[in-house]
């Protein structure tokens, strides 16, 4: 027997998100710490205005590289003994760059706080940079670049890209750099992005854990107070559409067991006021498992393990995709009622009842999202990178729930184009070519996925 | 209720003292066994239920129905509709998932503390009353969203094959983790209705899960409420037995299989027999384990990768299974100028130097020191904290071995690690599954990266 009365919900209790207190160090550098005394853990995040984003045109994947070869010496040590200072405190030491900034970043127990910053904040303001090292940093994201190009998802994502940023748009390049754009950096390209790039007013350094305010600001001062220097003007990157007409491109995978798809466009960059009403849109159209974009294609059809959309913030327009893979035979179907939900969606305003899906599971989530000090970490990073407001995280839930039908139905309308949908398929043109061709949506190409 | 409560320990003791965290367990008359762990620091709480049975229960010609039946528990039960479980957990903020291994099913939520009641009325209507909601309609689509999980997360991933491969490999054809864990297409279109009610009575039963709950509740609440929605729910009439699990400790000859596949780089698992999950030999194997393959400073990653430059990336890590035998793997990819077979070579010979020459002192502190921050790190999260109490509750009875983890880990020595490479890490007991690319005709060759400019 089982009880058949639903359960009402209890009084809900408050949460607030994590208090963070902010200094600033004579040198320009910022603090932020956040204590969060659950367990005797510790996250330490350096942001450093330093994305893909900065990279030179022909040096793609400059900013990445330098970030993970900032681990590989420096004045007092060689990579292998930084690599131990860090595994024997039970860490290590991550470094990679976004589109929009560098983060470097550590977890570890709180006694060992102390050790891991200093060591830290040799690896940030004297690496040595050994040829020997940048090197084979460079084969290893030489490998990589194979096994992407190798693996139908990555062929997917960074061909979207492809079609979709013009040439001269950083967008349209991988984060990391192309085999060619990374072949060409050399160590003096490391050496000069570091130089000018990692200055201390480009740094915010993010504590989140099991410390105090103050004593973590004290450690922090301590550590970087006497790193000098500026940065120099920062370049802007173009972000430009390569076209608005919609148009299919299928690369060949012979025999693949499956259709990557991607359909899209040019989105809004993070600071766009529209940002709310397009997350509660999205959640919708293909952001939730309960969105119209899954149910229809995986719980009404069958077509595929999961269907999903979602719009890529940068700071500058990164792009809005809906992404999924479907069985071949399926394809032009899959494309199909992709196209309809998106018309759906623009067509008229969705139900309260549909609307409190998204904003009842955007509030509710929200406490479940910071539930580690990475995460908070993560949170408060993006304040910096993205320039939100002080109390963005006070006022998201209230924000999300002021959203009404109509705000939905705007943001549909404003920033989801059917008729410029770049629609791209990894997969079999023997299968998936005539179907989609059949659609008629518009020009379709075939691509080789070894064009040179 | 008294509990333990969540404490920040004063800088000079956290070294010494055990992290703990408060377990409190029951059993209902039905045989449910429940875990408790309070944590009042969010307003949420995180149900997880284990169910003892997994890939390894199927019958033969049922390949991947243990999988399949996961998805089926997500159509709906008798006071709920088809779907509803997700909108309802998301409905109320929550996030939720199951998944699928060789030994057992789980199925969790985290949701808003005031929540509680749901996730738990939720769980209990799919296990007390699933049947009424099954229908051939719901079975037939699932079937297909799972053929397409399997396309998409093995046929058509470079070395997706890869577990399906070391299963058949390392288990004797008549062993229960020998078959596909997702399952060959052929079985799943064989699966029926009538399969569904029979895994169903078989193994969807209170005294074949666990419950946890983890994170912010009111203890005597929360055992109210579970006693309230899992008590109607009738004890099971015990599972088909398992069939004798037992093989060898060691394979007692090397095997080796060679895969030509659609890979870009040569790509190489080595298994070996190893201590079962939970045993004292098995926290030596995880340390030797993390000795060999855990960061960027265990052996191979710096020997292979970093010094000598054949390789892109190297790990290892265990199975964790607590049946038959653990395996341990090793897991490296080539570089692109690097062969399969030098690749092979290279990795043997690592292994053996270190056999013969065992590890070092310093070697062990590093992985227990990072394996140490992985457990406080992992145990922020309710979820991870519910599903581990989870997994210790059914595999051994005694969710309470959670809070021994740090010290088992300490207890290992480099001594003991030496030993246990004598007697597991020799030649006599590889299995190696080494992928290779297919040889390309000259008008498909990767000779350059097509989205260079």
């Amino acid at each position: 027997m089982t009880v058949s009365t639903r359960p009402a919900p209890g009084p809900p209790r408050t949460f607030q998100f994590p208090r963070f207190e902010r200094s600033d160090l004579p040198n320009g550098l910022r603090i932020i710490v956040a204590p969060v005394r659950k367990l005797p853990v510790v996250t330490v995040l350096a942001v450093v205005d330093a994305g893909a984003v900065a990279d030179s045109p022909g040096r793609e994947g400059l900013a990445q590289l330098t970030a993970e070869a900032l681990r590989e010496g420096t004045a007092n040590r060689d990579g292998i003994q930084i690599l131990e200072g860090f595994e024997r405190l039970g860490s290590s030491l991550e470094a990679g760059a976004d589109w929009d900034s560098t983060v470097v970043s550590m977890t570890l127990l709180r006694d060992k706080l102390m050790t891991g910053l200093s060591l830290m904040a040799e690896v940030l303001t004297s690496p040595s940079f050994p040829e020997r090292e940048i090197e084979r940093l460079k084969a290893e994201r030489l490998a990589e670049r194979a096994q992407i190009l190798a693996e139908p998802r990555g062929l997917a994502d960074e061909s979207f890209s492809r079609f979709l940023y013009a040439e001269g748009s950083r967008y349209r390049e991988p984060m990391a750099g192309t085999a060619a754009s990374v072949s060409a950096i050399t160590r003096a390209d490391v050496s000069t992005f570091f130089g000018s790039r990692y200055k201390p007013d480009a740094v915010t350094m993010i504590i989140v854990g099991d410390v105090g305010a103050e004593g973590a600001a004290k450690l922090v001062s301590t550590a970087l107070g006497g790193w000098e220097g500026r940065t120099a003007e920062v370049a802007v990157t173009l972000v430009q559409e390569a076209r608005h007409a919609r148009a299919l491109e299928i690369i060949a995978k012979d025999d693949a067991a499956q259709a990557e798809l991607r359909l899209g466009h040019l989105g809004i960059p993070r600071s766009h006021p529209d940002y709310f009403p397009v997350v509660v849109m999205n959640a919708l159209l293909g952001g939730l498992f309960s969105s119209r974009i899954n149910l229809n294609l995986r719980e009404r059809h069958g077509y595929t393990y999961g269907a999903s959309s979602y719009f890529d913030w940068r700071r500058g327009a990164g792009p809005f995709v809906i992404a999924t893979a479907v069985q071949s035979e399926v394809s032009a179907a899959a494309v199909s009622e992709t196209l309809k939900e998106i018309e759906g969606m623009r067509q008229e305003e969705v139900s309260t009842e549909e609307l409190s899906l998204a904003t009842n599971y955007l509030e509710g989530v929200f406490p479940i999202r910071y539930e580690t000090t990475s995460a908070i970490a993560s949170a408060l990073a993006n304040l910096v990178i993205f320039d939100l407001p002080e109390d963005f995280y006070d006022t998201y839930r209230e924000n999300i729930h002021a959203v009404d039908p109509s705000d939905v139905l705007q943001a549909a309308r404003a920033h989801v184009f059917p008729e410029r949908l770049q629609i791209v398929a990894v997969g079999d043109p023997a299968v998936v070519k005539e179907p989609l061709e059949k659609l008629e949506l518009g020009e379709l190409s075939v691509h080789a996925a070894t064009e040179a | 209720m008294r509990m333990t409560r969540w404490v920040t320990l004063p800088i000079h003791l956290s070294q010494f003292m055990p992290m703990r965290i408060p377990i409190e367990t029951f059993r209902l008359e039905n045989g449910l066994f429940v875990t408790l762990s309070e944590d009042r620091t969010a307003p949420i709480v995180a149900v997880n239920l284990w169910y003892h049975v997994g890939s390894a229960n199927e019958r033969i010609g049922r390949t991947g129905f243990a999988h399949l039946f996961e998805h089926m528990l997500f159509q709906g039960s008798e006071h709920v509709g088809s779907n509803e479980h997700f909108e309802l957990i998301q409905r109320a903020g929550g996030t939720l998932n199951g998944s699928t291994w060789l030994e057992r099913t789980n199925y969790y939520e985290t949701v808003p503390s005031n929540q509680l009641a749901l996730a738990l009325w939720l769980e209990a209507d799919r296990m007390g009353s699933l049947l009424p909601a099954m229908t051939q309609e719901k079975l037939d689509t699932q079937r297909d969203v799972v053929k397409n999980e399997r396309r998409w997360s093995i046929d058509n991933q470079p070395y997706g094959t890869w577990l399906e491969r070391l299963s058949a490999l390392t288990f004797p054809e008549s062993h229960p983790f020998h078959h596909s864990l997702i399952g060959s297409m052929e079985d799943l279109s064989a699966a029926s209705l009538e399969d569904v009610k029979l895994f169903f009575g078989s193994y969807y039963t209170p005294d074949n899960a666990v419950l946890s709950i983890a994170g912010d509740f009111d203890p005597t609440e929360a055992r109210a409420l579970v006693e309230k929605y899992f008590g109607g729910i009738p004890q099971g009439r015990g599972k088909p037995p398992l069939p004798d699990m037992s093989v060898p400790m060691t394979f007692g000859q090397p095997s080796r299989q060679v895969v030509d596949d659609d890979v870009a780089l040569p790509r190489l698992y080595l298994a070996f027999r190893s201590p079962v999950f939970g045993s004292d030999d098995y926290y030596t194997a995880s340390v030797a384990s993390a000795i060999l393959g855990m960061r960027r400073g265990s052996r191979l990653h710096r020997s292979l990768v970093r010094e000598r430059q054949i390789a892109a990336d190297a790990t290892a890590f265990t199975f964790d299974l607590a049946k038959a035998s653990d395996l341990l793997v090793i897991d490296v990819i080539a570089r692109p100028e690097t062969s399969a077979e030098k690749l092979e070579e290279e990795v043997g010979r690592e292994v053996d130097n270190l056999v013969r020459n065992g590890v070092r002192g310093e070697e062990v502190e590093r992985a227990v020191a990072l394996i140490d921050t992985e457990i406080v790190t992992a145990l922020q999260s309710a979820s991870e904290r519910a599903d581990r109490l989870s997994m210790f509750a059914t595999y051994f009875g005694d969710p309470e071995i959670l809070n021994q983890q740090p010290e088992r880990y300490r207890a290992v020595t480099a001594k003991a690690v030496n030993e246990f490479a004598e007697s597991k890490l020799g030649r006599d007991n590889r299995v190696t599954l080494l992928f290779v690319p297919k040889v390309e005709t000259s008008d498909t060759a990767k000779t350059s990266d097509p989205l260079a400019a």
